[in-house]
């Protein structure tokens, strides 16, 4: 650190050396501006695809994400689009960028917040994004609390989310018709401003159940034309959600015995039908009361000496002690036996949320 | 006269893109950033008024920039300077600090002398623009 000399002359200058090192690689990185290829050359779409990395990240939703085929078909559309501006950008056609900002409906538990993960990191592959990043935010985060806080709280949110997603979810709750001195119509305004004018900085996913976001959007009409891709999340059907509860089950580390799994299959068949069901996380609430109740039965079963096999096992009574087949037949179902019955008495209403 | 205080005063004036690569490299330091702006260019006016609050929790030079550019809006004929900070315990000081904007005609000092006692004199700078009012300083002609 140099001690300034003359105090007229700060050698503040100085100070510069090490950061304008930082900057020179920059600066000869923009130097060899990428020549333009002749109109006659010939692009591999498929090594261009390779490059981006693409199929990695599609790949790995389809392993990860069961169902939800049209949700995919539109990520996939999405992507190739951004691939093939990529390529025209090489033969130097350029468009303005496509506007992505999205806007999730879906029923509780469908895997919304899910995709706009993998939305973000797929943005950032293709060079859409520059971060890739993912901020999540509610009304509270954007929303203030008196006059004059809503414009710089929802302003710094925003300044956080450039570079990547901003993620605002029950984004219906922004607007409240019922309350005219409501702050949330300001949020709204600066969304809609930055939605417009920083369209390459960052892409706004709202995501919301499929009636309340009709509401919202017909109480904003901006807000609905500025959002260019509307994504509806279907409901899973009763074999994607075993097939989920398999999935997280193995994540968990643990297994259903094949006894356990027609069992579970059971289970979704009759909790599909009750109210409060909420698809994938439905299914991990069953599968965290089914570990439960496996603990318990461990512990008390006869022989206190256990394998591995039997700690990551989940036999039928884990599954059958569940309200759920107790409340379809009245009275005690026939496999669940004294557990069930001290488990429905007990804390069933907490429980099958 | 072009004072020259901060980092890369004395290179010509940095482009958009530049300040942008700075904002980047500081943002990647996790210092987090602000803005600053005054209308006395003495150097030893530490005291800019803030142009709202430091900037936590970035990713992306994007909204900086955006801060920067709404001070030059507002203020279009003052001084106005970016922070670094850095917060790692044992620095806990300003990491980066530069003009991104200046006024379009900056008028420079004179040296003042005044004799003291035993015929001493005292020297300090004076700055053309405070002769006039805040808020005034800069306007042309």
């Amino acid at each position: 650190m140099g001690v300034p000399q003359d105090a007229a002359r700060p050698s503040f200058g100085m100070h510069a050396t090490g950061s304008r090192n930082g900057r020179e690689p920059a600066q000869e990185e923009q130097a060899p501006e990428p020549e333009l290829l002749p109109a006659e050359a010939v692009v591999d779409l498929a090594a261009a695809r390779r490059e981006a990395g693409i199929d990695e990240v599609l790949g790995s939703l389809d392993a990860e994400l069961v169902g939800l085929e049209p949700v995919k078909t539109r990520i996939a559309e999405i992507a190739a689009l951004l691939l093939i501006d990529r390529v025209r950008a090489r033969f130097g056609v350029t468009a303005q960028q496509p506007t992505l900002h999205m806007c999730f409906t879906g029923n509780p538990g469908t895997g919304k917040t899910t995709v706009a993960m993998r939305m973000a990191e797929l943005l950032h592959r293709l060079g859409y994004l520059r971060r890739g990043h993912l901020v999540s935010v509610t009304r509270d985060d954007l929303v203030g609390q008196y006059v004059g806080h809503t414009a710089p709280k929802t302003k710094e949110v925003i300044k956080r989310a450039m570079g990547g997603v901003l993620f605002i979810d029950e984004a219906y709750y922004l607007y409240k018709v019922e309350n005219e001195r409501d702050y949330g119509g300001e949020a709204i305004e600066i969304l809609l401003q930055v939605m417009e004018n920083n369209r390459d900085d960052l892409v706004v996913i709202l995501a919301g159940y499929a009636e309340r976001m009709d509401e919202f959007f017909a109480a904003n009409p901006g807000m609905q034309s500025r959002i260019a891709h509307h994504i509806t999340f279907p409901d899973y059907t009763v074999g994607e959600l075993a097939q989920i509860g398999e999935l997280m089950t193995e994540a968990l580390g643990y297994r259903f015995s094949p006894d356990a799994q027609e069992v579970f299959r059971r289970y979704l068949d009759k909790r599909v039908g009750q109210p409060w069901f909420a698809n994938a996380r439905s299914v991990r609430n069953a599968v965290e009361r089914a570990r439960l109740r496996q603990a318990r039965r461990l512990l008390e079963q006869p022989d206190p000496r256990v394998d591995l096999a039997a700690l990551t096992t989940i036999e039928p009574d884990d599954l059958l002690a569940s309200r759920v087949f107790g409340a379809a037949s009245d009275g005690p179902s026939p496999g669940s036996g004294g557990v069930g019955a001290s488990i429905r008495t007990g804390h069933g209403r907490l429980g099958e949320r | 006269m072009r004072i020259t205080q901060g980092t890369f005063s004395y290179l010509p004036d940095l482009t958009d893109e530049e300040i942008t690569a700075q904002i980047q490299y500081a943002l990647g330091n996790g210092w987090p950033l602000s803005v600053e702006f005054t209308d006395d260019p003495h150097p030893r006016n530490t005291y800019w008024e803030m142009w709202g609050l430091p900037m936590f929790d970035l990713a992306d030079a994007a909204g900086v920039l955006m801060e920067v550019n709404a001070c030059r809006t507002a203020h279009p004929d003052k001084y106005v300077k970016l922070n670094a900070y850095d917060a790692r315990l044992g620095r806990q000081t300003t990491a980066l600090s530069f003009i991104v904007q200046r006024p379009a005609h900056e008028p420079g000092f004179r040296l003042e002398r005044q004799e003291t006692s035993d015929r001493q004199i005292r020297y300090t700078t004076h700055s053309y623009a405070t002769e006039r009012p805040t808020g005034d300083r800069y306007r042309q002609g």
